[in-house]
């Protein structure tokens, strides 16, 4: 059982990854770092069945700093669409050296 | 007077001290002995303040375009202010001086009174308090400093009169003074050094005191510089002393080293040949003499107190000091002795053919201070001190006469617009007549640097020879053989190279041209009198240590002088264990019977003849080089300076040139270190120092560059890179 869990979290954590690398749409790569977190989040939830209670009181603060990111980070990309009118993240390199 | 607490501490001490070895009748307590080394101090204090505000005024009254009259509308607070405080400060300090000396020749001293005032550095194992010193030795060289000091800084208000720096001149004056007594007084080698190099400090600042000239500035560096190889031996010495003693005070040292050091060891031989080359620095000794010639740029009061009668005799002070040491190593002693006669003869001999005035002078000096280290050297330490009194009093007294004939031959010179030269005696001649009393306090002067009897220098260089021709009886006889007869030589030739400027100055016709002639005067009083002083010094200065057998002899007035070897018995505490060393040397090596003393071995000394007959013939045989010199002289055809040139033959353009010996230091060191200097500069500091520097920056950048092009703005990328980072950790960590 435990490990089942776990195989599934790394698949989705995997998974997230490869969406991140390959995607270039902003909200693509925003949706596949939330599947990142939520892999963790199970990770997390399945330790917890063996280490104590921790596990699950920690997947709490993980939600709650994703909602927060998921505002900060959706208000970005709002921002940047209304200036470039696209979400491709290959059309914004201009900070380099 | 507001400075009075500093120095009751100390006294309350000894105040007490006193009082609890009540039955020791007759302590010497010193008297404001603080006092005596702060009053130069002070002086210099407020001249250099006048100077600092002479110097802003003529700062603005340049800028405001005028030119400051010194002599219009009364002279400025800034010129009449240093006339009294620079040789008042003098005249208190010797007062001083002179009330310790009464009170210490009161009492039984035979040993050094310390006065501590504070500790200076104390790191454990090394502890330096500063202390002042109060010995026989010590209060001799307080006396002629302050006392020929005094004198000299009467003189320069007459001779610095009209120079625009004249507050600055004083400030300098007073703060050398400071230096030396500090040097004199110190209870310790680290305070002798801080005084040692002060004095070289003000040695600088006044042999460049007019530094717009530049050969005059350059003098003065030259003579920064030398000190400097000298003071290295000095402080390689100090070392030494240091690692083997563990203090640096006179009275341990002196007190434990006939114990703790061997005889003739290779440490006590390295320390004292380290010493004589700060020696030979301070006091213009082979191979360190070269930059007291350079010297006399100069004013010629300086000339007189720092290149004549003070600091140049600190290296023979420094011996006598340290005359415990020296007599536990005859390497040492010879060595001291050997310098010391050469140097005696060599700059004799260069000083035949020179025609300025004061380069006569100053190799004169060179010479005698040779005589001094021979007298060191011998183990004659006293003699060696006697000599430099004597020295202090005539050679001063050369300096300032020929200081007021300069004086009035610049005068005279800058009326008609002349550029001749004023310092050449070629330009001078027949000046007796026109100056009669610098002639004649000159005259007494020459006479007593040339031994002749009844004159001070007589007796001590006459004791000095004597000791040289004794000492041929112990270790390295035939070196004292040698030095010997060279110091004998190298007095009949002062005889003549000082009576040959005598005459080339103040005889024969005049030289100078009718116009100019007519300007020529009489020094002021405030120069004058300090002449007829020191002439009068200078004649009976040598009474006060006049050995036994000439005092009985008609030489002496058949014991009509109330005293004998008084300085020597003076200094008797001071150098008896030296002596007793030496002593003790020559009865192990069979020299001595053992029931001689030191005083019976010199009554027995070789060549025949006693002391008397050796006095007579040396003396008879100055007189007649005098007066051959006078005849011989007065015969030459003299050219004006600007119609003769320079010598261009023989050994008269080789004594000239001083025997090329500064051509000589120019090729072997001087260029050689330039050019090292260079190749340093050029080489390895621009290309390889600087390149290793731009190197490391050039590296940085690059890398920077390398790195830079990582960050390409693209999102993906740097996700990629991320990831992959994390992967390397957890690779790195966990697997």
């Amino acid at each position: 059982m435990l490990t089942q869990a776990l195989v599934l979290s790394a698949l989705l954590f995997a998974l997230g990854t490869f969406g991140v690398l390959v995607r270039r749409n902003a909200i693509i790569m925003f949706l596949c770092i939330e599947l990142q977190l939520n892999a963790v989040n199970l990770a997390l939830v399945v330790f917890s069945r063996v280490a104590g209670i921790d596990g699950q009181v920690f997947v709490f603060f993980v939600m709650t700093v994703a909602a927060a990111e998921a505002a900060v980070g959706l208000a970005i990309i709002i921002s940047i669409f209304r200036h470039y009118e696209t979400v491709n993240v290959n059309s914004f390199n201009l900070l380099k050296w | 007077m507001l400075s009075m607490g500093i120095f009751s501490l100390p006294l309350a001490q000894e105040a007490a001290e006193a009082a609890a070895h009540a039955e020791a009748a007759g302590h010497f307590e010193p008297f404001l002995p603080g006092l005596i080394v702060l009053l130069p101090l002070l002086g210099f204090l407020v001249n250099g303040v006048l100077a600092l505000v002479h110097g802003r005024r003529s700062a603005d009254a340049v800028r405001r375009g005028e030119e400051l009259d010194l002599d219009t509308g009364g002279r400025p607070s800034t010129h009449t202010l240093p006339t009294w405080v620079g040789p008042g400060v003098l005249l208190g300090s010797f007062l001083l001086v002179v009330a310790n000396f009464l009170r210490m020749r009161g009492v039984e001293l035979h040993e050094a009174v310390v006065v501590n005032y504070w500790t200076w550095m104390d790191t454990g194992a090394f502890r330096v308090e500063a202390a002042l010193q109060l010995d026989q030795l010590s209060m001799i060289m307080m006396l002629v400093v302050t006392g020929v000091g005094f004198l000299i800084h009467v003189f320069s208000v007459g001779y610095m009169k009209d120079d625009p720096g004249y507050p600055r001149y004083f400030a300098y004056l007073n703060l050398f003074v400071f230096f030396m007594l500090v040097l004199v007084t110190g209870a310790s080698f680290p305070v002798m050094f801080v005084g040692w190099e002060g004095v070289g400090l003000c040695s600088y600042l006044l042999i460049g005191f007019w530094f717009g000239d530049r050969e005059k500035s350059d003098a003065g560096k030259k003579a920064f510089i030398v000190n400097r190889i000298g003071d290295f031996g000095f402080l390689i010495a100090l070392f030494l002393i240091f690692v083997q003693m563990g203090t640096l005070d006179f009275v341990e040292v002196m007190g434990r080293a006939p114990d703790e050091l061997v005889y003739g060891g290779a440490l006590v031989t390295a320390v004292t040949l380290f010493l004589l080359l700060g020696a030979a620095g301070k006091s213009a000794q082979i191979p360190l003499y070269v930059w007291l010639p350079d010297a006399m740029a100069g004013p010629t009061p300086v000339s007189a107190l720092i290149h004549a009668a003070t600091m140049v005799t600190a290296g023979v002070y420094m011996v006598a000091r340290s005359s415990v040491l020296f007599a536990l190593s005859p390497v040492g002693s010879v060595t001291v002795a050997g310098i010391g006669v050469a140097t005696a003869l060599f700059a004799a001999t260069i000083a035949l053919a020179q025609y300025d005035i004061k380069k006569v002078l100053a190799y004169s000096t060179v010479s005698q201070l040779g005589y001094m280290f021979l007298g060191v050297g011998v183990g004659a330490y006293a003699a060696g001190v006697f000599h430099l009194m004597t020295h202090a009093f005539f050679k001063a007294l050369l300096f300032l006469g020929s200081g007021a004939v300069i004086h009035s031959m610049h005068h005279a010179l800058h009326h008609t617009h002349s550029h001749d030269d004023p310092q050449d005696m070629r330009n001078m001649g027949g000046l007796k007549k026109f100056m009669p009393l610098t002639a004649f306090t000159m005259w007494v002067a020459t006479l007593a640097i040339a031994g002749i009897w009844p004159f001070a220098g007589f007796f001590s260089k006459d004791e000095i020879i004597w000791y040289a021709g004794a000492a041929a009886t112990g270790p390295f006889a035939s070196f004292y053989t040698v030095f010997w007869v060279l110091a004998l030589a190298a007095a009949m030739l002062t005889a003549f190279y000082m009576t040959r400027m005598m005459v080339m100055t103040f005889h024969g016709s005049n030289r100078t041209g009718d116009e100019e002639a007519k300007h020529l005067h009489e020094a002021p009083l405030t120069m004058t009198v300090p002449l007829s002083v020191l002439a009068f010094l200078s004649v009976f200065g040598g009474w006060i240590n006049v050995p036994e057998a000439i005092r009985n002899s008609f030489l002496g007035g058949f014991g009509a002088l109330p005293m004998s070897e008084w300085l020597h018995d003076w200094l008797d505490p001071v150098t008896h264990t030296a002596t007793a060393i030496r002593e003790e040397a020559l009865v192990a090596g069979g020299f001595l019977d053992g029931e001689h003393h030191y005083h019976g071995y010199l009554e027995h000394a070789p060549f025949g003849g006693g002391e008397l007959t050796w006095a007579l013939a040396s003396t008879l045989a100055a007189l007649v080089v005098v007066l051959v010199a006078v005849s011989v002289v007065r015969r030459w055809q003299i050219e004006p300076a600007a119609k003769a040139g320079e010598p261009q033959s023989g050994l008269k353009k080789v004594l000239y040139n001083k025997w090329y010996v500064d051509e000589l230091y120019d090729l072997i060191i001087v260029r050689p270190v330039l050019r090292t200097s260079r190749f340093l500069w050029r080489i390895v500091d621009s290309v390889i120092i600087d390149g290793l520097v731009n190197l490391s920056g050039g590296l940085a950048k690059f890398a920077g560059f390398v790195v830079s092009l990582f960050q390409t703005g693209s999102v993906n990328t740097y996700a990629f890179i991320l990831t992959v980072g994390v992967l390397l950790i957890l690779w790195t960590v966990g697997f």
